[in-house]
C-alpha cells in the first residue's frame, strides 16, 4: 500500500479525520517549500498538496494565480520541485502528491515524470485539467510505477463518471465542494456532502473535500461526512501576507494548527 | 466525392489524430456533455439549419461576395487573386457566421446568460450583436492590452448591450481573455453558455466552430465553381486559432489539386514571444496541452505557455485549432507566416489598389497571396479569405506609420 493509503488506513483505525495541506512549489521561494513542508507535517498534515505553477491556471482562483506567478518568476520547474521532495523525504514520512495542470507534466515526459517521482519520494500525482476519459497512457504508466493517481469529482459530475473515477483513481477521490475556480468562500457548499455520499455508493476509496474551505469551522463541518479536508487558498494567502515575515514557515505552522478543530 | 468522405472527422471525444479532445477541470465535463449531446441534435435537426441558413441570409447578408480582385492581381504580375469578402457581413467579420449557429443553441439549451471571450474584438461584438437580437445577458473577456488597441470594438459591445470585463492578468490579450471565461463559466455552469469565438478549446468546439464558419468555403467553392466552372488553385487565410482558415478550407479538403496556405503571425522577429507561429518549430512551438485541447502550443522548455506577439490582436494567440495541427502534420494544409511589417504593407496595398480596408489578421493573408501569386502562372487562380474588415484597426495602424503618413 502507498503512503496515501497508508496515512488513511492509519486515520480511519484511530477514527480520526484528516487535513490535506495545498501550497504552491517555489513560493516564495524553493528553500522556505522546504521549511513548509516539514513545518506542516509537525502541524497535523496527514497528506501535503504541493502545487507545481503554470502560466495558465484556469481552474485557480486569484490567490494561487498569484502564488503560481511568484513561483514562475524564480523559474520553477518540476526538476527543481522534485529535488526539494528528494530533501525533505529524509526527514519525514508525510505522503506528498504532486498538483498540477498536464502540459509540465507533459512535457518533462510522462514516463520520466513518474521515475523521477517514485525516486523522489513522491506518491501521487493529480492533474487537474486531465479527466479520466485522456489519462488512458497516464494512468497506466503511474500505476506502473506505483504511484497513486488521485482524481478530481465535483457536483456537476454524473454517476456514470463516478463510476469511471472510481475505477482509475488510486489513494483518495478528491471531491470539489461546488462549481468553480479555487478561492477561500465564507460558506461552504452543501452540495459536498451530497456529493461525498454519491462517491461512497461506487468507491471504497476515503473522500477529501476541497475548494472553499478556509476556517476551523469548515473544517469541522466536512469532517462530520468526509474523510479529510484540503486547504489551499487559505494556507496560500497567508503565505503572501506574510511573505517578507522572518518567520513566515513558523507562522503558517501556527495557522495551519489553528485550522483543525479541537485546536 | 463529398468534402465529408474525404476529411477527417474527429473521433466521437474530439480527436484529430492525437490532437483535440478535452482537457478540462471535471466540473466542465457535464456542461460539455450537454453542450456535444445538444450540439449533435441540431446539426441533425432540419428546422435548426433551417432557421440559422435563414438569419445567415436575412440577418447577416450572406452569401459574401467573391471579388475579383483586378487591380491586386495586375500588381502581383502572376495568378488572378479572388477576395471572400466576409468582411461584408453584418458586424465586420466571418465571426458573426458561429456567434449566430452559437447563439441558436444556447436557446434551444435554454440558457439565459452569455459569454464570450475576445481578442481583436470582433468575436466580442458578433456575440454582443446576437444577444442583442435574442435579448440575452452578455459578458465579454478581454485582455487589457487589447482593450487599448481595440477601443472601436469595447465601445460597439457596449453599444450593443454587453458587459465588457478588462482581464489584467499574463499578457493581457485573448489567451488571457479565454482563461477568465474559463473560469467564469466553471463557476456559473448552471445558466451560463460559453460561445468561444474560435476552432479551439475542449470538443465540441472546434467540430461545432468549423461547421458553422465552413459555409464560407461551401460559398466559395460554389462560387469559384459557378463562375470559372473549375475549382481555384490555392486558397489563403490567415490563422489565429484558425476558424476563418477552417472555415474556407473544409469544403475543399477532398479536392486534391487545390493548395491550402494558412498564414500565421510572423510578428515582429523568430524569437519565442516575438511572434505567433505555432508551427515554427524553431520559435518553441510543439505539442502540448492548453485551455482544453490538445494542439501545438507556443511554450518554454518547462511548458510555461510563451508570450506572443502580433501587430494584429486577433492572432496573437499561443496555440492553434486541433483540426489544424492534424491538416499539418498530415500535409494537407501548408502553414507560412507573415510578418507585422509584411501585413501592414498589405494593409496598405489593399486599401489603395482595391478600396478595401481589410482587418490586419485578414492583412496577413493578402500579404502571402501577393507573393504567392507571384511564383503562379496567369490561369491560375487563387482564393484570399478576407476574413474582416480594417476599421478597427485604423489607429493602430496610424499608431505605427506616424501621423504624418496619414
Amino acid at each position: 500500500m502507498s503512503r496515501i493509503g497508508e496515512a488513511f488506513t492509519r486515520l480511519k483505525q484511530e477514527g480520526r479525520r484528516g487535513f490535506i495541506p495545498f501550497i504552491t512549489a517555489g513560493d516564495p521561494d524553493l528553500e522556505t517549500t522546504r521549511g513548509f513542508v516539514l513545518e506542516l507535517a509537525r502541524s497535523g498534515a496527514s497528506v501535503l498538496e504541493l502545487g507545481v505553477p503554470f502560466s495558465d491556471p484556469v481552474a485557480d482562483g486569484p490567490v494561487i494565480q498569484r502564488a503560481s506567478e511568484r513561483a514562475l518568476r524564480h523559474g520553477v520547474g518540476i526538476a527543481d520541485i522534485l529535488a526539494v521532495v528528494a530533501e525533505v523525504r529524509r526527514e519525514t514520512d508525510l505522503p506528498i502528491m504532486l498538483f498540477s495542470y498536464f502540459n509540465p507534466l507533459m512535457q518533462f515526459g510522462v514516463e520520466r515524470l513518474a521515475a523521477e517521482a517514485v525516486r523522489a519520494g513522491v506518491d501521487g500525482v493529480l492533474a487537474t485539467d486531465l479527466v479520466p476519459e485522456e489519462s488512458g497512457e497516464f494512468t497506466d504508466v503511474l500505476a506502473a510505477h506505483g504511484l497513486d493517481q488521485i482524481f478530481l469529482v465535483a457536483p456537476t459530475t454524473s454517476d456514470a463518471r463516478l463510476r469511471m473515477v472510481a475505477e482509475r483513481a488510486r489513494g483518495f477521490v478528491y471531491a470539489v465542494s461546488r462549481a468553480g475556480v479555487t478561492g477561500a468562500r465564507a460558506d461552504l457548499s452543501v452540495e459536498a456532502e451530497k456529493l461525498v455520499e454519491r462517491v461512497r455508493r461506487v468507491s471504497e476509496l476515503p473522500v477529501a473535500v476541497g475548494f472553499g474551505i478556509s476556517s476551523q469551522a469548515h473544517m469541522a463541518d466536512v469532517w462530520r461526512y468526509a474523510d479529510a479536508a484540503v486547504v489551499g487558498s487559505a494556507l496560500v494567502a497567508e503565505i503572501e501576507k506574510h511573505a517578507d515575515a522572518p518567520d513566515l514557515v513558523s507562522r503558517v505552522g501556527t495557522f495551519a494548527r489553528s485550522l483543525l478543530p479541537g485546536a | 466525392m463529398t468534402d465529408r468522405q474525404a476529411a477527417v472527422e474527429p473521433d466521437e471525444r474530439g480527436h484529430w489524430g492525437p490532437y483535440g479532445g478535452r482537457f478540462v477541470p471535471e466540473t466542465l465535463m457535464a456542461p460539455l456533455e450537454e453542450l456535444n449531446a445538444a450540439y449533435e441534435a441540431a446539426r441533425a435537426d432540419k428546422d435548426f439549419q433551417t432557421e440559422f441558413a435563414s438569419l445567415l441570409r436575412d440577418y447577416s447578408g450572406r452569401p459574401t461576395p467573391l471579388f475579383y480582385a483586378a487591380r491586386l492581381t495586375e500588381l502581383a504580375c502572376g495568378a488572378r487573386i479572388f477576395l471572400k469578402r466576409e468582411d461584408l457581413s453584418h458586424t465586420g467579420s466571418h465571426k458573426i457566421n458561429n456567434a449566430l449557429g452559437q447563439v441558436l443553441l444556447a436557446r434551444r439549451m435554454g440558457k439565459s446568460r452569455i459569454i464570450a471571450e475576445t481578442g481583436a474584438g470582433q468575436h466580442g461584438v458578433a456575440t454582443a450583436t446576437v444577444c442583442a437580437l435574442f435579448g440575452l445577458r452578455c459578458v465579454v473577456y478581454m485582455g487589457t492590452e487589447d482593450v487599448r488597441r481595440q477601443r472601436l470594438n469595447v465601445f460597439r459591445m457596449r453599444l450593443l448591450g454587453a458587459e465588457v470585463r478588462e482581464v489584467d492578468g499574463g499578457s493581457r490579450t485573448l489567451k488571457d481573455a479565454i482563461n477568465e471565461a474559463l473560469r467564469d463559466w466553471v463557476t456559473n455552469v448552471a445558466d451560463t453558455y460559453y460561445l468561444l469565438g474560435s476552432a479551439l478549446g475542449p470538443h465540441p468546439y472546434p467540430l461545432m466552430v468549423r461547421d458553422f464558419q465552413s459555409i464560407i468555403g461551401r460559398e466559395a467553392r460554389s462560387q469559384f465553381l459557378e463562375r470559372e466552372g473549375q475549382l481555384p488553385d490555392a486558397l489563403v487565410a490567415c490563422v489565429g486559432g484558425g476558424s476563418n482558415s477552417i472555415g474556407l478550407f473544409y469544403p475543399f479538403l477532398g479536392d486534391a489539386n487545390v493548395r491550402m496556405i494558412g498564414v500565421e503571425a510572423g510578428g515582429s522577429g523568430a524569437g519565442l514571444g516575438e511572434h505567433a507561429a505555432r508551427f515554427n518549430q524553431s520559435g518553441g512551438g510543439r505539442p502540448g496541452v492548453l485551455q482544453g485541447t490538445l494542439s501545438y502550443v507556443l511554450q518554454d522548455e518547462r511548458g510555461q505557455i510563451a508570450p506572443t506577439h502580433s501587430i494584429s490582436a486577433g492572432l496573437d494567440y499561443p496555440s492553434i485549432g486541433p483540426e489544424h495541427a492534424y491538416l499539418h502534420d498530415s500535409g494537407r494544409v501548408e502553414y507560412v507566416s507573415a510578418s507585422d511589417d509584411e501585413a501592414l504593407q498589405a494593409f496598405q496595398t489593399l486599401s489603395q489598389h482595391e478600396g478595401i480596408i481589410p482587418a490586419l489578421e485578414s492583412a496577413h493573408a493578402v500579404a502571402h497571396a501577393l507573393l504567392l501569386a507571384r511564383e503562379m502562372k496567369p490561369e491560375q487562380a487563387i482564393i484570399v479569405n478576407l476574413s474582416g474588415r480594417g476599421d478597427k484597426d485604423v489607429h493602430t495602424v496610424a499608431e505605427q506609420l506616424g501621423g504624418e503618413s496619414l
